[in-house]
C-alpha cells in the first residue's frame, strides 16, 4: 500500500519532468504573442501601430529614432514602435523565434546576404511593385541593389550601402620615398608601389608590408566583383546561377592576387593574423577595405596618417564590391491590410534620398540613392569621398551561401600558397565548389 | 496516512533526486532524442520542424564523403587523429608526471594546482594565449627557436603542423586532470607490496612493471575511455585556433563537432548536421565498448 504511493509519487515527478521537456518548444510563440494581441483592431480612421527591428548598434539606433520621429510627424495616424535591444549576435535567432507565430516586426533589417534564407524560410513578402516600381529601384539606387531582386522580384530596399576602397598609409609611404598624395591609381601601379614600399631587416624577414593579400579578409570580394571584371570577364552569370571567373580573364585576376604572396612578396597574411589586423597596426602600406573599418581605425589607432583612395582601375575599368543591411517587409505586415499600407509608406521614406543622408552623417554609411551619394559635399569628403565614388560602378555579390562560397576562395588560396598547388588547377577547384553551393540553392527553388 | 521516518527518508531522496533527474531529461535527453528526430528530417532552423527524408542526410553525408577534397572524410579522420596522437601522449606524459610528483613532499601541492590550473581554465583563453605562443615571427616559440639558432615554424598556419600543435594544446590542458587521478591511483597501491618485492630482490623497473602499472590499470581504462570521448568531441581548441575558426588550413584541423556546427549554424543545414552528430554518437559508443571490454581486466594480488 505505502509502496504504491512511494510509486506513484515517482510517477507524478516523471510526468512532470517529460511535460516540462516538452515545453521549451512552445514557450517562444507564446511570449511575444500578449504584445500583439492588444494592436489587432486597427480600423481604417484609428491609429495603426507598426513595429520595426534592427539589431542594435548605438549609431543606427539613433539615425532610426530621428528618421522614425520626422515620419511619425508627417504621418500622425501610424506609430512605429522601434526595438533595438536584441544584440547583433541573437537577432537572427530572434526573428527566427517570431516571424513564424505571426509577432514580431512588421518591417525588419537584414544583411543583404541573408535574404535568400529569408525568403525561403517565408518570413519576407515581395515589396509591391506600385509602391517601389523595379524602374525607379535601377534608376535611382546604386547598381549594387539590383542584388535585392530575387529571381526578378524585388524583396528589400537599403537606406545605406557600404563599398570597397584603397586605403593607405601615408608615413610608410613617405618613408619608402612613395608620394603619399598620389596613392596607386591602378593595378599596375599599385603592384608597383607595394613592392617599393615592402622593407625587410637583414635576416629577410618583413618589416613594412607592402600589400599583404589576404582573401579572409576583404581580398575575395575583391578578386570577384572588382579584379575579375577589370580583367575583362564577369564573376558570375547575371543572375548568379552560374560562376564565370574560372575562365583566362579569371586566371588573370588570381595570378595578379596570388603575386603579392608569391613573386612581389610584398606580404604574410600569417603575421598580425591577417591584413586587416596589420594595417590597423601600422605594419602595411595598401589595403583593400570597406568604409566601416574607418571607425575601428578610429578606436583603435587614432593616431594613424592615412588616405583612402578610389580602388585601382585596370584597362579603363573601374570597380568596387558592395554591401548593404537592407529593410524588408514581413509575413506578419502582409496579414493585415492597414498594417502592411503603413509598413509600405514606412519603408518608403526610410530608403528615401533624405533618409540616406542623415543615415551618412550620423552612421558613416553612403546613401543608397544615388542622388544623396553624389553630393558634392560627400564627393569632397577626404575618408568618405572615395567610398561614395565607388557607389555608382558598384556590384553586390548575390550569395547562394556566403560563407561556404568566401571559404572556396580562401582553400584555393591557401592550396597555391601552402602546398605549391598549380593556380589554374586551384582556381578550378574554387569554382567547381562554388558551383555545388550555387546548384544546391537553386536545386531545392 | 503516516510514514515511518526510514520512508519519509527515502521519499526525500527521490524527490531531491528527481530534480536532478528533471535537469537531465530536459537538457541531456530531450536534444538527443530530438537530435535524432532531426536527422531524419529536411529540418528548417526558421519554421522548428520539417518533412520527413528517411535516411537522405545520411545518404548525402555518404555521397559528400566520396568526394574530393571532402569536409566530412576530413572530419572523421582528423578526429580519429587527434585521438591516436592526443591521448597516449596524455597518459604517458601524466603518468610520468605523476611517479614524480608521488616522490616529493616539499611544494607537491604547489605543482599539483600548476598542473591542475589549465584543465579548469576555458578553451577560448587557452586557445588566445596559445595562439600568440605559435604566431610567426613575433610569438614566444618562434622567438625561442631563432634565439638558439633554429628555423621559424608556422605551427597552426600550415597544414602539416596544424592538427599536433593543436594536439599538443589539448594535451597540456587535459594533463592536471589525469595526473591527479593517477596520483589518487598511486597512493591507493599499498605500500607493502613494494616492500616485498624489494626484500625479493626486485628492481625500480621491475616495480613499476609488475606492480605499479598493472594495479593502475582500472584507472588507465579510465583515463582512456574519458580522454578518447573528449578527444572525440574536440570542437573549442579548433575553432579559436584555426584561421577564421574553419577547422583550416585546408581543413587540416577541422572535426566532427565543428562540422556539426558549420553545417547546422552556418549553412543551415539542421538535418545535415543532426545526422552528423548521430554517427558521432555511434563512432563514440563504439569505441567505448570496445574499450571497456578489451582493456578492463581485474588484477588482483
Amino acid at each position: 500500500m505505502k509502496r504504491s504511493k512511494l510509486l506513484m509519487l515517482i510517477g507524478t515527478l516523471l510526468v512532470t519532468a517529460l511535460l516540462l521537456a516538452a515545453c521549451p518548444a512552445a514557450v517562444p510563440a507564446e511570449a511575444p504573442a500578449a504584445d500583439s494581441a492588444a494592436e489587432e483592431p486597427a480600423m481604417a480612421d484609428e491609429v495603426v501601430e507598426i513595429e520595426y527591428w534592427q539589431y542594435n548598434f548605438a549609431a543606427r539606433v539613433d539615425a532610426m529614432n530621428q528618421l522614425i520621429a520626422q515620419f511619425e510627424e508627417a504621418n500622425p495616424n501610424i506609430k512605429v514602435v522601434h526595438n533595438a535591444d536584441i544584440p547583433y549576435a541573437e537577432f537572427r535567432d530572434k526573428i527566427a523565434a517570431s516571424v513564424p507565430a505571426g509577432v514580431g516586426p512588421d518591417v525588419a533589417t537584414l544583411f543583404y546576404g541573408w535574404q535568400s534564407v529569408w525568403i525561403d524560410s517565408g518570413y519576407l513578402v515581395p515589396l509591391p511593385e506600385d509602391a517601389f516600381p523595379p524602374a525607379m529601384v535601377a534608376e535611382k539606387f546604386s547598381p549594387m541593389v539590383q542584388a535585392s531582386f530575387v529571381e526578378g522580384t524585388l524583396y528589400t530596399l537599403p537606406t545605406a550601402v557600404r563599398a570597397l576602397a584603397l586605403f593607405y598609409n601615408k608615413d610608410l609611404m613617405t618613408d619608402a620615398g612613395l608620394d603619399p598624395e598620389s596613392p596607386p591609381s591602378t593595378l599596375d601601379e599599385l603592384a608597383d608601389q607595394a613592392a617599393a614600399c615592402t622593407q625587410r631587416d637583414d635576416d629577410g624577414a618583413l618589416v613594412v608590408q607592402g600589400f599583404v593579400a589576404d582573401p579572409a579578409a576583404q581580398d575575395h570580394h575583391w578578386f570577384r566583383e572588382v579584379l575579375v571584371r577589370q580583367f575583362g570577364g564577369v564573376p558570375y552569370t547575371d543572375d548568379y546561377t552560374e560562376v564565370l571567373y574560372n575562365d583566362e580573364a579569371g586566371m588573370q585576376a588570381w595570378n595578379y592576387l596570388l603575386a603579392f604572396h608569391t613573386d612581389l612578396a610584398t606580404g604574410d597574411r600569417d603575421l598580425f593574423d591577417g591584413s586587416t589586423n596589420a594595417f590597423v597596426g601600422g605594419h602595411v602600406c595598401f589595403h583593400v577595405d570597406g568604409s566601416f573599418r574607418l571607425g575601428t581605425i578610429a578606436k583603435n589607432n587614432p593616431e594613424m596618417n592615412f588616405g583612402v583612395a578610389e580602388l585601382p582601375s585596370h584597362n579603363g575599368i573601374k570597380s568596387t564590391f558592395g554591401s548593404y543591411w537592407t529593410h524588408g517587409l514581413t509575413k506578419k505586415a502582409a496579414a493585415d491590410q492597414a498594417r502592411f499600407d503603413a509598413a509600405v509608406k514606412f519603408l518608403q521614406f526610410i530608403t528615401s534620398a533624405d533618409a540616406g543622408a542623415l543615415w551618412v552623417d550620423i552612421v558613416g554609411e553612403l546613401p543608397a540613392q544615388l542622388e544623396a551619394g553624389s553630393n558634392p559635399e560627400l564627393l569632397a569628403d577626404e575618408k568618405l569621398g572615395a567610398f561614395a565614388a565607388g557607389l555608382e560602378y558598384s556590384h553586390a555579390t548575390f550569395f547562394a551561401d556566403e560563407s561556404q562560397q568566401r571559404q572556396a576562395i580562401i582553400d584555393s588560396f591557401d592550396m597555391v600558397i601552402l602546398t605549391d598547388e598549380d593556380p589554374a588547377t586551384a582556381l578550378q577547384i574554387a569554382a567547381d565548389t562554388d558551383q555545388e553551393v550555387l546548384d544546391d540553392f537553386w536545386s531545392s527553388r | 496516512m503516516r510514514f515511518t521516518l526510514r520512508q519519509r527518508q527515502i521519499i526525500w531522496a527521490y524527490i531531491f533526486m528527481s530534480v536532478a533527474l528533471v535537469f537531465f531529461v530536459i537538457i541531456r535527453w530531450y536534444p538527443t532524442i530530438l537530435a535524432f528526430n532531426v536527422s531524419f528530417r529536411d529540418w528548417n532552423v526558421f519554421e522548428g520542424s520539417g518533412p520527413w527524408v528517411g535516411l537522405e542526410n545520411y545518404q548525402e553525408i555518404w555521397k559528400d564523403a566520396g568526394k574530393p577534397r571532402s569536409s566530412v572524410t576530413a572530419a572523421f579522420s582528423n578526429t580519429v587523429r587527434y585521438v591516436l596522437f592526443g591521448v597516449p601522449s596524455q597518459l604517458v606524459l601524466a603518468l610520468a608526471i605523476a611517479l614524480l610528483l608521488a616522490q616529493i613532499r616539499r611544494l607537491s601541492a604547489v605543482f599539483r594546482v600548476a598542473y591542475f590550473a589549465p584543465y579548469v581554465t576555458s578553451a577560448v583563453a587557452v586557445a588566445f594565449v596559445w595562439n600568440w605562443l605559435y604566431q610567426p615571427e613575433t610569438g614566444l616559440i618562434n622567438q625561442g627557436l631563432d634565439l638558439v639558432g633554429l628555423p621559424q615554424q608556422p605551427f597552426t598556419k600550415s597544414p602539416a603542423q596544424a592538427l599536433p600543435s593543436i594536439t599538443a594544446v589539448a594535451v597540456w590542458q587535459n594533463l592536471g586532470f589525469a595526473v591527479i587521478i593517477f596520483l589518487a591511483g598511486i597512493q591507493q597501491i599499498p605500500g607493502h607490496y613494494y616492500e616485498a618485492a624489494r626484500i625479493d630482490g626486485a628492481n625500480a623497473w621491475q616495480l613499476f612493471w609488475r606492480i605499479t602499472l598493472p594495479l593502475l590499470n582500472p584507472i588507465i581504462v579510465y583515463l582512456t575511455v574519458l580522454g578518447t570521448i573528449s578527444y572525440l568531441r574536440l570542437f573549442a581548441l579548433v575553432q579559436n585556433m584555426s584561421p577564421q575558426g574553419t577547422g583550416g588550413p585546408l581543413k587540416s584541423t577541422t572535426t566532427v563537432v565543428l562540422e556539426v556546427y558549420r553545417e547546422g549554424f552556418s549553412s543551415y543545414k539542421m538535418g545535415y548536421a543532426g545526422a552528423l552528430t548521430v554517427l558521432l554518437f555511434f563512432l563514440i559508443l563504439l569505441i567505448t565498448i570496445i574499450q571497456l571490454r578489451f582493456f578492463s581486466r581485474r588484477v588482483e594480488y
